[in-house]
């Protein structure tokens, strides 16, 4: 049975997590959730994903994934029910392109433009708006990434607007707003209106006390 | 041979990366035409048109629509020439082929760069011993299998085998053989070359080794 043979090991407040854990909700899979301690990683972790030691994991039948796009590309080709990827091989190949985009140049960008100061801030948050702005292009006058519906790029990268309004309030930076990225702060809000999206965020207080923490730590280690 | 499909490559000759998919269109036997990319003296209009974000090489023009990003290009020229399937069939198989994948993107291309385009001294040093890891640990997904695809070659295979042509430029500047430390991806990397489709598709490492050398008279090495 799908319940007793799938199991997410994850991490509250790890958005790769979120996406494989919105991924199993679109397609109405059952799991068993595992909360993993990453100050002191189980064996469990360490077994199954012993190149890069980190979460999410995917264990389906007994067999671990590691690596967020990936397992949700798993999670597609297993489970048939609510395709993520579109049909076609070139819109494919578009959806593969704006998910890795995000994590490749619009995350660096995004965090080098929270955690820097002075005038290094100002260059990453020119950078990282440009980046988000890019965005725009992938959504070409559609509802969502994947059209009418969300899709793989939606569940890919709809963490990322949440986070940055999060830092946002932390930091008292502008890195999204409706007059410069309209099409992505609309699309950002029915994204998040989705109740099967938003039942499986983090609660917000909670993500912005650890995301106080989780900066303080990354502006401590950059500067000189 | 398949007729041409309007297919054509922005690429340039020593990149791997546009290795990976000259060898997956030879795998196919999908003809295409081929633009080379002059990287160093400026990028064509059209690159830039149709990659605006990255403005990098390879890219793929199939019947006028641009697809980018080589990883994402041999996926796609997977689905769009089905006959002789690169990814195996199994999703679970698929899902390790593009973990490996991701691995060798994320780490060998970038570590070699710091043995061939270094100084030398502490930093060479550091990047011989990750580049060395990274091997034996791609050594390790190999096992006792032909091809990282298993009996045949395969999409990891496509992804992993332009990068061999970079060693020697490393071996040379960093004064150490792969096969003194991975015999079994020395082993694999000759199988492989014993492959029309991945002979006529790369350069030959020399010229690559030559091309390092230009690039570091770029950079004062």
């Amino acid at each position: 049975m799908d319940g007793d043979s799938v199991k997410l090991i994850g991490f509250w407040a790890s958005p790769p997590v979120l996406r494989v854990k919105w991924a199993l909700a679109l397609k109405g899979i059952e799991y068993q959730y595992v909360e993993e301690d990453l100050s002191n990683k189980s064996d469990m972790l360490l077994n199954y994903n012993p190149v890069y030691k980190k979460v999410p994991v995917l264990v389906h039948q007994g067999k671990p994934l590691a690596e967020s796009l990936l397992i949700l590309e798993y999670i597609d080709e297993t489970w048939k029910q609510n395709p993520l990827l579109p049909h076609s091989p070139y819109e494919r190949a578009h959806a593969r392109f704006w998910s890795k985009f995000v994590d490749d140049k619009c995350v660096p960008t995004v965090i080098a433009a929270f955690s820097k100061g002075g005038e290094e801030q100002q260059k990453a948050a020119e950078e990282a708006r440009e980046n988000l702005k890019m965005l725009e292009v992938g959504l070409e006058g559609k509802r969502f990434f994947g059209g009418d519906k969300i899709g793989f790029v939606d569940i890919a990268i709809g963490w990322l607007p949440y986070w940055i309004g999060i830092v946002e309030e932390i930091v008292g930076m502008n890195l999204i707003d409706a007059d410069s990225m309209p099409k992505l702060n609309s699309w950002f809000h029915a994204f998040l209106d989705i109740p099967i999206i938003k039942e499986c965020m983090p609660p917000h207080d909670k993500l912005l006390n650890h995301t106080k923490a989780f900066l303080q730590v990354l502006t401590s280690s950059s500067s000189p | 041979m398949s007729k041409a499909n309007n297919v054509i490559l922005f690429g340039f000759g020593v990149s791997p990366f546009c290795g990976r998919v000259k060898v997956a269109l030879a795998e196919k036997g999908v003809s295409y035409e081929e633009r080379e990319e002059d990287l160093c003296g400026g990028k064509s209009e059209q690159l830039l048109k149709y990659n605006p974000i990255y403005q990098k090489v390879p890219v793929l023009l199939h019947d006028g629509k641009p697809v980018l990003e080589s990883s994402i290009i041999v996926t796609y020229i997977d689905e769009v020439w089905p006959s002789n399937p690169l990814l195996p069939n199994c999703a679970y198989e698929r899902a390790k082929a593009r973990f490996w994948t991701d691995y060798i993107d994320k780490k060998v291309f970038d570590t070699a760069r710091g043995i061939w385009l270094s100084k030398g001294g502490e930093e060479q040093e550091v990047a011989k011993k990750d580049f060395i890891e990274i091997l034996k640990q791609l050594e390790e997904a190999l096992g006792e299998k032909d091809f990282f695809g298993g009996d045949s070659f395969g999409y990891v295979d496509v992804i992993a085998i332009p990068l061999t042509t970079w060693f020697s430029a490393c071996e040379k500047f960093g004064g150490f053989k792969v096969e003194d430390h991975c015999p079994k991806i020395s082993a694999w990397t000759k199988r492989c070359f014993q492959r029309p489709t991945v002979v006529k598709s790369l350069p030959d490492p020399e010229n690559v080794y030559q091309f390092t050398i230009q690039f570091r008279k770029m950079h004062g090495l």
